[in-house]
């Protein structure tokens, strides 16, 4: 896979007159090309220092920034002015112009593009198509709905036609519903485009409709980083725990654990497995039953995934039989007890 | 009427006419000068592009001065100054100079201040598409500022419409020397009320159309 983005090393210090704040500590960071990847943490945890490091709108104290195989942190202001107009970019409150038609706002950053003005008028057209804002090129950007200016901020940020798409809290002053609409959006314009996306935010709903992979943060440093999936199903520090929570009842295995009577196992399975009654069949093939505690079956982006809280009853060689038998299966099974 | 036998019509045209003179040239060099002081005011100052500490106190210092004299001392203290500028220190021209150094700084100041109501992240923006710190100052902060700048300017010209009334004072031509040539030194106060209700329906007129600039461009 090729590493569209690399931050390697990146530490971003804020100095305000005798005081230092740390907002980066040695960030390493590979975004592959075509993938949508995620940044998730708490406000003050340095996500937005991240990505405006990535265009160096914050220029690192140390560390590299690399984008498409050209190193930023040691470009002149011009060449990095030229890079830019490759990277796109939408923002939490969208920074449209406010005196400035949803049509000139998406022409906007074509004024500094060779492009004739039949060629922008042109793409500009295919641009609104692409949002759904035809209808509404005329109106300014106060007369739009929340998801509509982000609309129009997604416009904007592919007119250049850009190799990576940021995203600032893209989401975070939308309601549910709009939330759903423009996160569909930009995962059009990754699989259609194959634009690489990389975004922020502080919703873990957002993180497992449409990202690949994901990294969490925590005072400044990634503290965790991998497959939303494994991420999802394993979260290993505290922090990540709880936004994982968010979308789904954390599993309490110590307040289950008490009451049983034969062993407590979680079993997470995804992909076609999901669908498949493994567990079922293979309990079946012993005399031992089972009891579901808990469970989640749900969706992360377009893979099928489950996590089951299960207690075997029946004898010691049963139940071994049936955990290195889902295991064969491909299941991760843990004992919890 | 018996009332308005002092008023003599045609030198109230004539002042009339030298009053809009004074205040057209006198804006636009205030224009200019004070929107170019405001720009750096403003982009020298803490978290701006072109953020300089030092400048901007230099700067600021020396707007600060201009603007805590009085109009009327200012205008005779620069009189040596004017005189090599335009070669004389009275009339039209003479006046001309002072409104200028007096009404550029105040000016700048609330250039200084529209500037600093464009939403930050619109610049943000501006910058992450690549765009020069030139084009950002031009088509996007002052197109984002345009209706504050516009009712700047309106409180300019209704400043300097007063100033050059004061310039009367000290020979300065328009309608204010009138009102003090005549309607004071000489006790006529039908001439007075003349050019007192003139420099009314010309403020007036200003404000007017200034808020009507407002309300064309505004797209809030």
């Amino acid at each position: 896979m090729f590493d569209l983005i690399e931050l390697a090393g990146v530490n971003k210090v804020y100095r305000a007159g005798a005081s230092e704040v740390q907002a980066l500590i040695d960030v390493n960071v590979t975004v592959n090309k075509g993938e949508i990847f995620g940044v998730i943490g708490h406000s003050g945890a340095g996500k937005s220092t991240l990505l405006r490091c990535v265009n160096l709108l914050e220029r690192p104290s140390e560390g590299r920034v690399t984008v498409g195989g050209t190193e930023l942190t040691s470009l002149g202001e011009k060449e990095l002015q030229s890079r830019r107009q490759k990277i796109g970019m939408i923002f939490q409150h969208f920074n449209l112009l406010t005196t400035a038609t949803v049509r000139d706002n998406v022409a906007f950053p074509l004024k500094i593009s060779s492009l004739t003005k039949k060629e922008v008028k042109a793409r500009v057209d295919e641009l609104l198509e692409l949002v759904g804002l035809r209808d509404h090129q005329h109106k300014y950007p106060a007369q739009l709905s929340g998801g509509q200016k982000q609309r129009v901020g997604i416009a904007r940020a592919l007119a250049n036609h850009p190799d990576v798409l940021l995203c600032d809290e893209a989401t975070s002053a939308l309601d549910p519903h709009t939330t759903e609409s423009i996160l569909e959006l930009l995962k059009d314009i990754n699989s259609k485009l194959g634009i690489t996306i990389l975004l922020i935010t502080h919703e873990m709903n957002v993180i497992r409709s449409i990202c690949d992979r994901v990294a969490v943060m925590d005072q400044g440093r990634v503290i965790e980083m991998g497959d939303v999936l494994s991420v999802f199903l394993n979260p290993q520090h505290p922090t990540t725990k709880g936004f994982v929570s968010q979308v789904t009842d954390m599993i309490d295995t110590e307040a289950l654990g008490i009451r049983s009577e034969g062993r407590v196992v979680r079993i997470n399975y995804m992909g076609n497995t999901a669908y498949e009654p493994v567990l079922f069949e293979t309990v079946r093939s012993t005399a031992a039953t089972f009891v579901i505690l808990q469970g989640t079956v749900s969706r992360m982006k377009d893979t099928p995934y489950g996590q089951l809280i299960v207690e075997l009853r029946g004898e010691r060689k049963d139940t071994d039989h049936i955990i290195s038998e889902l295991r064969q299966q491909g299941l991760d099974v843990t004992i919890i007890q | 009427m018996s009332f308005f036998e002092n008023v003599n019509w045609a030198d109230i045209w004539k002042a009339s006419k030298e009053t809009l003179t004074m205040l057209g040239a006198s804006l636009f060099f205030t224009l200019i000068i004070g929107l170019i002081i405001g720009l750096v005011l403003f982009l020298t100052s803490s978290g701006q592009l072109l953020q300089n500490k030092w400048l901007y106190r230099l700067i600021s210092m020396v707007v600060n001065v201009l603007r805590s004299v009085p109009f009327v001392i200012l205008m005779i203290t620069i009189m040596p100054l004017t005189k090599m500028m335009v070669g004389t220190s009275i009339g039209v021209k003479g006046a001309i100079p002072p409104l200028v150094v007096a009404a550029a700084p105040f000016f700048a100041r609330l250039v200084e201040a529209a500037l600093r109501e464009v939403d930050r992240g619109i610049i943000e923006a501006a910058q992450a598409m690549g765009f020069s710190k030139g084009m950002i100052v031009w088509q996007v902060m002052v197109r984002e500022s345009r209706t504050g700048l516009i009712a700047a300017v309106t409180i300019t010209a209704v400043t300097l419409v007063s100033y050059t009334a004061m310039s009367g004072i000290i020979g300065g031509g328009g309608l204010g020397d009138l009102a003090i040539r005549f309607g004071y030194q000489r006790y006529r106060p039908d001439v007075m009320l003349v050019t007192v209700a003139f420099l009314v329906i010309l403020v007036q007129a200003l404000q007017m159309a200034g808020d009507a600039l407002v309300r064309r461009f505004s797209r809030k």
